[in-house]
């Protein structure tokens, strides 16, 4: 089976939400939507649903055209980033409540309930209630009631966004494990870089109401098709840097230059965006290819294994991440490295020109 | 900006509490230094925002006492306390300007038309507001308006301190970098003294000078983030702190070797001979995978590639393992061991970090 959006758009109050969009998803895989708050996720989320009509275009379900089907019609489940259960009912009642729905024996309702508590660490607590649990543990009753739907489609807006970290990082590290056994097709919405690396599958990064690219979790993190993707698939944020490549030269800043080397040395003349990611700087000279740049520090941030510097670069503001504990004098030069395998450059309308080597090399 | 001193501080919702079970913080005796940025860590329930509380004088604690510079404020009212507080949601007047929103608490207090002018383009400076000071509040992004908050948390020079419950729940990722590290120049420009309550290690990390990790009403440690990263003292912040928390595998001690399933492990030093259940702490930053005999026995289960590095989870025996490998590694289904820095190795009684012998304490 497979879900296809052919160009489709969504206009609400005469703002576009949606601008045309073409999709596939297919059954078994895990789609990541990564995008900041109002970039698209939900509304997208709800034309994949049937929860919204769209203005223009198509949606097919396993070739069959779905466009205005009903959401009861389609055999879609929901999680969204509140927990929604029926307080009144156990939480076996809970997890059972759509299949009792659908009619199903008494046996076969027994039987899945079981296993997605099972799986979702439940089986404890079926007796109870959903106020007496954890905020945790909620979640994860709405997400077994969306296993036992058996649906086709699975949609989690955020689900894990009103969780504890410590909590986000375990259900992160299960729900791929879970749902790949299931056969769905899942969509999963998150602002968070993060957890569109922990997840896998595939991302579709979004951005003003459209997708700007749609591949493998790791191709987009690390060959981005322009700055908007690249910017929105990072965190901390990407670093960027206007240059100017001339002849065997890149020049930026104020009068600086470097040679032209890695992927600077194919270039044609003329002015460019550079981008790279915070863990990419370097306190120290790597290699001999290594640019130079020298900032100012604004403030250090030490996680204990890690330290972040805040650079003002002449105007620019720019992150790194350096392995160990670092202690900088603040408000002082400082001077950081980039070995040129590691710069992306965009060109003047944002299009990709040159991936970082390392990345494409790999 | 005073001292704030926690004495002999508890506190149960119950009337007549009977054990220590019944208490929602456990018996506290704790000095925050005039003008040092802490964080409060812990998942919810653990009594992070009940000490808070009774900071800012929301709640009345039902033992002990706290003190502003050796003054008793126990039962001092919230407003004599001289305390800003910023809050998950932002609290903005949405029909006032911003000017207005930040001129409200000098304004409350009838300072000088003059200064509170002076003091609010100062405060719009420093949270890179100059531009919208006219605008009306409403209509503003959430974290232009959390802005407003921090910025209103901060016009008044007169404060003890500043406390931040959550303040950056519900902003977007690339915002919380740049709320965050505009809260560090400031504290680092003014040294007001800040709490930071938070559940997200990166947060409570990143932000202050001592993190306090709180578990079950309990403060379990109280730290610089190097010494929560590097000596965890109770498992509890091993597992809380990091992604992955600390691998923990029961052991015995044999001098200065630890056996772990039957495999002999060099510790490089002494523990003497703790009571208790015995566990070896190793964070996934101090593991690596290896081929041979050297380590642990494992196989590998799965890589996840998270972008600036590899999580690797390994089964050994039946219990996960994590390592964390650098972004480029190969990592060769061969590697059938793992091995680790021994620096990195501490070893736990009863859940809590035993010193090596000789470690000054």
């Amino acid at each position: 089976m497979s879900l296809v959006l052919e160009g489709v758009s969504k206009i609400m109050g005469g703002e576009t939400h949606i601008h045309p969009t073409d999709l596939e998803l297919s059954s078994g895989t895990m789609n990541v939507l990564l995008g900041p708050t109002s970039s698209g996720k939900t509304s997208l989320m709800r034309l994949m649903a049937g929860l919204d009509v769209p203005n223009t275009g198509k949606v097919f379900w396993g070739g069959k055209d779905v466009t205005g089907m009903r959401v009861q019609d389609r055999g879609v489940a929901m999680v969204y980033q509140q927990f929604i259960n029926y307080p009144s009912m156990t939480v076996y009642e809970n997890i059972a409540s759509p299949m009792r729905l659908l009619g199903q024996s008494k046996a076969e309702i027994d039987a899945a309930v079981r296993k997605a508590a099972d799986l979702m660490k439940l089986s404890e607590m079926l007796d109870r209630k959903p106020l007496e649990l954890s905020g945790g543990q909620q979640q994860r009753c709405a997400l077994a009631r969306a296993l036992v739907k058996d649906a086709g489609l699975v949609l989690l807006d955020e689900p894990l966004a009103n969780l504890d970290y410590k909590l986000r990082e375990e259900l992160r590290a299960e729900i791929p494990k879970i749902f790949e056994e299931a056969g769905s097709i899942f969509v999963y919405a998150t602002t968070e870089p993060e957890e569109a690396l922990l997840l896998g599958g595939n991302t579709a990064t979004m951005w003003e109401g459209r997708i700007t690219q749609f591949d493998k979790t790791p191709t987009v993190y690390r060959q981005p098709v322009d700055a908007t993707t690249a910017r929105v698939f990072s965190d901390p944020p990407m670093n960027f840097l206007s240059v100017r490549k001339a002849g065997e030269r890149v020049e930026f800043g104020e009068g600086q230059a470097a040679p032209a080397y890695g992927a600077f040395a194919g270039l044609a003349d003329g002015d460019y965006t550079a981008g790279f990611r915070p863990n990419h700087l370097e306190l120290a000279k790597q290699t001999g290819d290594s640019m130079q740049f020298t900032g100012t520090l604004n403030v250090t941030e030490i996680t204990g294994s890690e330290t972040f510097v805040h650079l003002d670069h002449h105007g620019e503001a720019w992150v790194g991440l350096v392995h160990g504990v670092r202690n900088l004098e603040i408000g002082s030069p400082l001077t950081v490295y980039l070995d040129p395998k590691h710069v992306y450059i965009f060109g003047q309308d944002g299009t990709s020109v040159a991936a970082a080597s390392y990345a494409t090399a790999a | 900006m005073a001292k704030i001193t926690l004495d002999n501080l508890a506190h149960s919702y119950l009337p007549k509490p009977s054990g220590e079970a019944d208490y929602a913080l456990k018996e506290l005796n704790h000095d925050w230094i005039d003008g040092e940025a802490y964080a409060l860590l812990g998942a919810s329930g653990c009594g992070k925002s009940t000490l808070l509380n009774i900071i800012s004088g929301l709640l009345h604690p039902s033992q002990g006492r706290i003190l502003f510079d050796d003054k008793d404020m126990t039962h001092a009212p919230t407003t004599e306390r001289n305390i800003a507080q910023v809050f998950q949601f932002p609290v903005v007047y949405d029909t006032m300007s911003v000017r207005d929103n930040l001129a409200f608490p000098l304004r409350n207090r009838g300072a000088d038309p003059g200064y509170i002018a002076t003091r609010v383009q100062q405060i719009a400076q420093m949270i890179d507001m100059e531009a919208q000071l006219d605008h009306k509040a409403r209509g503003l992004t959430a974290d232009a308006k959390q802005k407003i908050s921090l910025g209103r948390g901060m016009v008044r020079e007169d404060v003890n301190a500043l406390l931040f419950d959550e303040p950056l729940t519900v902003i977007d990722p690339h915002m919380k970098w740049e709320l965050r590290t505009q809260l560090k120049s400031l504290h680092h420009e003014f040294g007001h003294t800040m709490i930071y309550v938070t559940h997200d290690q990166t947060e409570a990390l990143t932000f202050a000078d001592k993190v306090v990790v709180m578990y079950d009403g309990r403060v379990v440690q109280m730290g610089t983030p190097q010494e929560l990263f590097e000596t965890p003292q109770h498992t509890f912040v091993g597992y809380f702190i990091g992604s992955p928390g600390m691998n923990v595998m029961e052991a015995q001690l044999e001098g200065d070797h630890a056996i772990v399933g039957g495999n002999r492990i060099a510790l490089g030093q002494g523990f003497g001979t703790p009571k208790g259940k015995i566990e070896l702490g190793v964070r996934p930053e101090f593991t690596a995978l290896a081929q041979g005999d050297a380590g642990l026995p494992i196989r590998i289960k799965r890589v996840e590639d998270v972008g600036r590095h590899k999580i690797v989870r390994a089964d050994f025996q039946g219990t996960e393992i994590n390592v964390i490998a650098e972004e480029g590694a190969d990592i060769s289904p061969d590697l059938n061991r793992i091995v680790f820095d021994p620096a990195g190795v501490n070893i736990y009684a009863d859940s809590w970090r035993v010193a090596p012998l000789g470690e000054p304490s």
